[in-house]
């Protein structure tokens, strides 16, 4: 008999999983198609979360509509509301000064390394292993710590504003993100004694959820999981914004597609982020911390697009003015949209049980999908 | 070659395990390593840095005098209309007519803490403070009034 994958036939099991479910971070809803173990289609059905904040934005002048990008990719809200005050300052030709830049790029890194942290405990949690995640959060509560006290939020920080940051760093921001840094390496070795080096662990994901770089480049995987298939999609590397293309940092590339792969890219991202971190946080340049802007934002007309690199991948914001006060139209390129768009074709014919291994590895946010 | 092959695996994998429980070990005997706050019974020296964002208040100094002109510029600024002004006028002794606030409505319940009034306002009447505890009853009691009853605009504040 030939098996025809992606067809439902008389004796398919279709299961749901989610939209309140554990393994799903957040209220994503698979429906899942079997033969016995097998998976034959994974069909992902969103719109639990959605809260139309492209919509909302219409309504908002462009220094309200940041925050609302914080409630996206929540996890990464410094990069997302990075790349929004990035667009606007694109489009009103705006200089940013150079003390403003540095306090970006080591936010938006610092954010990467607390997103990853987290990432980390909840894929070993995905696995079963529960204590990795307390691990984990021991080092991103520092992080969190760090940002509080500059931003003064730990998640929705709404630091960035058009033209620079919100508020002068906090007298103690040095001296804690050092501590942050020693605190980091003297545990680092923690990670791959729990989890990397596990051979349970290894074997549920060595060979399991391959993507190759092709399908990768097809379906738009970008970030950590299409660097895991040999796609070069650092935006920092390849259309560099603020200060990157002055760092010191490799952009993490593995060719084995598999989950290890993208396990291993985003640990050895950390590192990078570290490195960017430790060479600009003794070269923090004097100045002004924001550039003078009028009170009311007018863009002119025209589109305007930027993308930046977040912890899950490219997002990219897409702003068409007419010329007033709110913008005509705001699209986002958010990254786990296209993400998750490759999970059918990553999981096809593979067990039940290694789905969740796949879907962890992909490092889903659900509001970043539905916004 | 095939059962050597087997008995190495086993043999690696007990090994990754036990390197895997011996650190969960030393946090198990290692109780100073462990920084867990146990929030409700710390409250009292629980200290969050000044700048965390709260919920907006007005400071007022000792005589009831605040910096508020009524201006509306936080009111502008909110992106959910969080803030609602009222304005009265005043005639002062000269027979001036003068503006002034007569209520500053702030709806806790609409507020996401963003910021952007306390960077609006001119004068820095108005500024986040770091309770945040905010759990009440009634839905109508986040409603509140910033401005003291009786409080008066500071002289010198434009």
């Amino acid at each position: 008999m030939v098996e025809e994958i992606g067809k439902t036939v008389e004796g398919d099991l279709v299961i749901n999983v989610g939209p309140q479910h554990p393994a799903t971070h957040g209220v994503l809803h698979l429906v899942i198609t079997l033969n016995g173990e097998t998976i034959k289609k994974v069909e992902p059905h969103l719109g639990y979360i959605h809260r139309s904040i492209e919509k909302m934005c219409e309504s908002l002048s462009y220094r309200q509509f940041i925050y609302t990008t914080s409630r996206m990719d929540y996890l990464s809200a410094h990069i997302n509301n990075h790349a929004c005050a990035l667009c606007v300052e694109k489009g009103l030709q705006i200089e940013v000064p150079e003390r403003a830049q540095v306090i970006r790029v080591l936010m938006d890194e610092l954010t990467r390394i607390a997103s990853h942290e987290l990432w980390w405990g909840a894929m070993a949690m995905d696995l079963g292993a529960f204590t990795p995640f307390f691990h984990a959060f021991r080092e991103r509560e520092t992080i969190n710590d760090i940002m509080e006290e500059t931003c003064g939020a730990r998640l929705t920080m709404n630091y960035m504003v058009p033209g620079g940051v919100m508020a002068d760093l906090h007298p103690n921001f040095q001296s804690r993100v050092k501590n942050f840094l020693q605190l980091y390496k003297s545990k680092i070795h923690e990670y791959d004694e729990l989890v990397t080096g596990n051979i349970i662990f290894q074997n549920r994901m060595k060979g399991v959820g391959y993507l190759s770089a092709e399908d990768a480049i097809s379906y738009g995987v970008t970030g950590p999981a299409g660097r895991g298939s040999g796609v070069s999609c650092d935006v920092r590397k390849l259309y560099p914004y603020e200060i990157y293309s002055k760092l010191q940092f490799d952009e993490v590339l593995e060719t084995a597609g598999d989950s290890f792969a993208r396990y291993m890219v985003r640990l050895r991202e950390m590192q990078q982020s570290i490195r960017i971190v430790e060479q600009l946080i003794d070269n923090i340049p004097d100045g002004e911390y924001q550039a003078k802007t009028k009170a009311v934002l007018k863009l002119p007309k025209g589109e305007f697009y930027q993308r930046v690199e977040t912890a899950r991948g490219e997002l990219g914001v897409y702003i068409v003015s007419e010329g007033g006060t709110t913008p005509y139209r705001i699209k986002f390129r958010s990254p786990g949209f296209s993400n998750l768009s490759a999970l059918d074709h990553m999981t096809r014919g593979e067990k039940l049980g290694d789905l969740v291994a796949s879907m962890g590895t992909l490092d889903l946010v659900i509001p970043d999908i539905d916004r | 070659m095939f059962i050597k092959e087997y008995f190495k695996d086993i043999f690696s994998a007990i090994k990754s395990l036990l390197v895997g429980m011996r650190r969960t070990g030393y946090y198990f005997t290692h109780h100073k390593e462990i920084i867990t706050q146990q929030y409700p019974d710390n409250r009292l020296e629980l200290n969050l840095p000044e700048r965390f964002r709260g919920e907006v208040v007005m400071t007022h100094d000792e005589v009831n005098e605040h910096a508020c002109t009524g201006c509306s510029a936080c009111e502008l600024a909110c992106p959910n209309g969080t803030i609602k002004i009222i304005n009265k006028f005043d005639i002062s002794p000269e027979g001036k007519k003068k503006k002034a606030i007569d209520t500053f409505v702030y709806h806790l319940e609409l507020c996401t803490m963003c910021g952007l009034c306390v960077e609006a306002c001119p004068t820095d009447a108005i500024k986040m403070a770091n309770t945040f505890e905010h759990s009440v009853y009634t839905r109508g009691q986040l409603t509140k009034q910033l401005n003291k009853p009786d409080s008066k605009l500071r002289a010198g504040v434009e």
